[in-house]
């Protein structure tokens, strides 16, 4: 809606998914969570499920926009709006989830990470839509993160963090993941601050190399709310305060 | 154009709309309900608020035509002609508000919360409201006068 007040598109037809049956569960078993199109910020918060489902959704969730917002907002219309600094669009990379679009010919697989494709940009043809979005099962010992920085409550993040490892018999990371938002034209993750993480155990000092690398891996803008400059120490800090959040 | 039929403020409607005038315009323009008000018209500063299907949301951020089938609460389907209903009176007495620009949108989402959380905490309150901007009062007679308000909606009390 924004987009259509702002004059940014105007596109020929709009289509209302009121009507449309089946795209409002959210459904977990062992493969992970399922989150249908229209499943509502508000539904994600009322799902006690998650809290151990999927706790670093559920927490992320709870960081994005206003009551009022958050009463009709989707996940479905996130990850197609493809806000950088949206929280949706930040899990779904991190967690390496798999949106299902629709569209005349079936329905095709994409991974979240080749789906974004820049600030407002993604792969979704004019004639498909996004019918639900599958992130992989959360095994319960994982330890996971999350920070974001917004000048306002529920106001768009200037640099948000989801971060998430698994912990070995000795206590070392394996395989973490950690995803930024708001600081680059798409969430994306972070490999060389991962590496920094990868295989040690996550203490201040495995945590001071993670950010300093994340912090050097973002190229973020400079814009009418905070410089590049702002941004990068502030993904830094985002890093250090979501894997303490981790591994506390 | 579209021909929709919804319910506002408890009565039946029906109105002829062209399929992108956001609700908001459509209560303003259409319906005469010029209580909702408009400020950023991009989902922003709350002053549009409405209350449907028991949910306060931003009625900018909503096509007319997306309210079709709904049951739709403006700010002045929350007063009545004879006396100031509580949570007025409570607006009143805190001097919850200056200009009154923000007041339509402060009333509308108070009225929903209040409804579904009658024992909601200060934190609650301002975290829910923080969608609102209010230009005039700083806030803290706003939370205030939702804060006194609880009681009236059934509220245990603290
Ligand atoms: S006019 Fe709708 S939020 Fe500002
Ligand atoms: S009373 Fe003036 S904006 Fe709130």
């Amino acid at each position: 809606m924004p987009i259509l007040a702002f004059r940014l598109a105007a596109p020929e037809m709009l289509v209302d998914l009121k009507y449309v049956e089946g795209l409002d569960r959210i459904a977990i078993d062992k493969d992970g969570v399922t989150l249908g199109a229209k499943v509502r910020w508000c539904d994600i918060e009322a799902d006690e499920r998650l809290a151990t489902a999927h706790p670093l959704l559920a927490e992320a969730i709870r960081h994005v926009a206003h009551y009022q917002i958050r009463n009709r907002g989707t996940v479905g219309g996130s990850l197609a709006h493809a806000d950088p600094a949206a929280e949706m669009p930040g899990i779904a990379v991190t967690c390496d989830a798999v949106l299902t679009l629709a569209g005349p010919t079936g329905e095709r697989q994409v991974a979240a990470a080749g789906f974004f494709e820049g600030a407002l940009q993604t792969s979704l043809a004019a004639d498909e839509l996004i019918t639900q979005v599958h992130l992989p099962a959360w095994p319960a010992a994982r330890r996971w993160g999350f920070r974001e920085f917004a000048r306002r409550r529920g106001d768009f993040a200037l640099a948000g963090i989801a971060a998430f490892y698994d912990v070995d018999p000795r206590g070392r990371a394996v395989d973490p993941h950690i995803g930024v938002i708001g600081a680059s034209d798409r969430p994306r993750r972070l490999a060389r601050a991962e590496a920094a993480l990868s295989g040690k155990v996550v203490d201040s000092a495995s945590i001071a190399e993670a950010a300093a690398a994340a912090s050097a891996e973002v190229d973020p803008p400079s814009d009418i709310h905070a410089p590049a400059d702002y941004r990068r120490a502030l993904v830094a800090t985002m890093v250090e305060r979501a894997l303490a959040h981790a591994a506390r | 154009m579209m021909k929709i039929e919804f319910e506002v403020n408890g009565k039946p409607v029906s109105v002829d709309v062209d399929p992108r005038l956001s609700l908001a315009d459509c209560l303003r323009s259409e319906l005469g309900l010029t209580g909702t008000h408009l400020g950023c018209e991009h989902g922003v500063c709350g002053a549009c608020t409405v209350i449907v299907n028991g949910a306060a949301v931003r009625s900018c951020l909503m096509l007319a035509v997306q309210a079709s089938g709904d049951s739709v609460v403006t700010v002045e389907g929350l007063s009545n002609d004879e006396a100031l209903t509580p949570l007025q009176a409570s607006f009143r007495k805190h001097h919850a508000l200056q200009c009154g620009f923000c007041t339509p949108g402060m009333v509308t989402t108070a009225h929903a919360l209040l409804t579904h959380e009658p024992d909601c905490d200060e934190d609650r309150v301002r975290d829910v409201l923080s969608g609102n901007i209010c230009r005039c009062t700083g806030y803290v007679p706003i939370v205030e006068a939702v804060l006194d308000a609880r009681a009236a909606y059934g509220s245990k009390g603290e």
